[in-house]
């Protein structure tokens, strides 16, 4: 059965269907603008919808660590960097919803609306500490960087959905479950990171192979 | 990517056996593959529940009202499909559903308080205390957003003189009906009910605050505050209570829901002001439904001439 599971996992296709499942959500919104069904509020509703999917896509690859670890399936690996970007993309979507329709563009007025309301703060940070992840997601980058420093790096995910949590609790108006919701989730996967890194024997220095 | 609602199409162009027909013709046209047409026609049912809006009674509206825009107003899909009402949920399209078998009949509102004469009104009473109105009317919510509605009814103050307020009388406090076992999402609203708001006197006794009872020709859908409700176009959305059973005369201030739940973020006199910020977003500019770029917001949204001089001298940074 696991031998079945890790064959499923490293074969060609297992990519090309993760790909398709995590583009399906733009098709379902695809399908939506089509039949006239983004609400009153279009631009408002796919402002909520790619910023729902941020934060999901933010927390399916937080996931993917401890579900190897705890799974036992050092496969899922594969998807990490895919599920990353599409975060990335879909909160690049919903950061167009924001400068296009809701600043028109206008950058001067787009940069006094980050630095003047918390909200907008805490999501436009978010966004930007996710730009040097992107950039830095080939293989030819993390030789450059060497591991320790790109893993280092690309710690700042933690940053970036601490950000969206606390961008979409500010966001609503009163009825705080989805961004508990959603805060919730990130703290175990977070507290999972804390206590696996504080059980983890420190390597004594003797030990380390003399160069 | 982004589709405009077209004006001209009625509920019935929106009808599932047209949007079943549509899709398909249209995804034939693009050439979509069979097994995704299948998938996004699962999808679809998965996704969009249908929602009847509650048809409602002919109203005879006798008077085109001075105070009305000449702007376009919204379709009446719009205005019962994209709702700001607690006690049906606080997702915008939730009333539409969740109030489709709200009773709004038999209906009492009871005029109490500093009174000469307390009354008790039917919904029939109300209709027939004046000619009905029809007051196109700009309607701007705390969120942002901007919508034109056809609202039917007339001056609240009509109706409050009949009762005669006493000298003492200087605010009206006003209260929606609160009826848990048909409001099963009002307990995660994260707002106290029932829903209260609260006008001074004189902006109660204003012309163009208007009591309610219908839009678009019709009574009042349910999701829009059904039996009767206030519009008072030169405030937040939030101040135009629904489904009013209680309007009492009061010597103080009276407490008022959102207020009450963030005073920092909503005040009690929540006029529409460009110049005064929420804390978590400008209200400078607001977003007309149905079109894409925010356009700016007006002073008292637009109703400077009617009512600015009932604030003469006051700080509005300070109540705002």
């Amino acid at each position: 059965m696991r031998e079945f599971l890790r064959k499923l996992l490293v074969s060609k296709w297992s990519k090309v269907s993760v790909f398709l499942l995590c583009l399906s959500p733009l098709g379902y919104l695809g399908l939506r603008a089509y039949h006239g069904q983004l609400t009153a509020n279009p631009v408002e509703y796919i402002q909520h919808f790619t910023g729902d999917w941020t934060l999901r896509f933010l927390l399916f690859t937080l996931s993917i660590t401890p579900l190897r670890k705890l799974l036992n399936v050092p496969d899922l690996i594969r998807f990490r960097r895919m599920l990353g970007l599409f975060a990335f993309s879909y909160v690049c979507l919903h950061f167009l919803t924001y400068i296009g329709p809701d600043q028109s563009f206008d950058l001067g007025g787009m940069w006094k609306d980050v630095v003047k309301r918390p909200f907008v703060t805490v999501g436009f940070l978010g966004f930007v500490l996710l730009i040097p992840l992107a950039l830095t997601s080939t293989k030819g980058w993390i030789r450059r960087l060497g591991g320790k420093r790109w893993q280092a790096l690309h710690r700042l995910i933690y940053g970036t959905a601490l950000c969206g949590v606390i961008h979409y609790y500010w966001l609503v108006k009163s009825d705080h479950r989805l961004p508990l919701l959603y805060a919730a989730i990130l703290a175990v996967l977070l507290l999972y990171r804390l206590v696996d890194s504080l059980l983890k024997p420190r390597p004594a220095v003797s030990v380390s192979p003399a160069g | 990517m982004l589709i405009r609602r077209n004006s001209d199409l009625t509920y019935a162009d929106v009808t599932p056996k047209q949007v079943y027909f549509n899709r398909r013709q249209i995804l034939r046209a693009l050439g979509v593959v069979g097994a995704a047409a299948i998938g996004g026609k699962i999808v679809w049912h998965l996704a969009s529940p249908e929602t009847a809006v509650h048809a409602g009674a002919k109203l005879n509206v006798t008077v085109k009202s001075p105070f009305s825009t000449t702007e376009k107003p919204n379709t009446f899909d719009d205005i019962t499909h994209y709702n700001n009402f607690y006690e049906f949920g606080t997702d915008k399209s939730a009333p539409a559903k969740y109030a489709k078998n709200f009773r709004t009949s038999p209906w009492m509102v009871s005029v109490e308080g500093e009174v000469k004469k307390p009354a008790q009104y039917s919904i029939d009473d109300i209709l027939k205390a004046a000619p009905l109105e029809e007051r196109i009317y700009r309607h701007r919510c705390v969120e942002g957003w901007s919508i034109v509605v056809p609202w039917i009814g007339y001056s609240l103050s009509t109706l409050l003189k009949l009762s005669e307020p006493t000298e003492k009388a200087k605010f009206v406090a006003f209260q929606s009906l609160y009826d848990p076992s048909q409001m099963p999402l009002a307990g995660h609203a994260g707002i106290d009910f029932p829903y209260v708001e609260g006008l001074r006197l004189d902006e109660a006794m204003n012309p163009l605050t208007l009591l309610c009872v219908g839009m678009y020709g019709e009574s009042l859908p349910n999701q829009d505050g059904a039996p009767v409700r206030l519009v008072i176009p030169w405030k937040y959305g939030f101040k135009s209570i629904k489904s009013i059973v209680k309007i009492r005369f009061v010597k103080s201030q009276p407490p008022t829901t959102w207020s009450r739940y963030a005073p920092t973020e909503y005040g009690f006199y929540s006029n529409v002001n460009p110049n005064v910020d929420h804390p978590r977003w400008s209200q400078a500019t607001e977003r007309r439904l149905g079109e894409i770029l925010k356009r700016k917001t007006l002073m008292f949204n637009g109703y400077s001439d009617q009512v600015a001089s009932l604030y003469a001298g006051m700080d509005l940074k300070k109540y705002y």
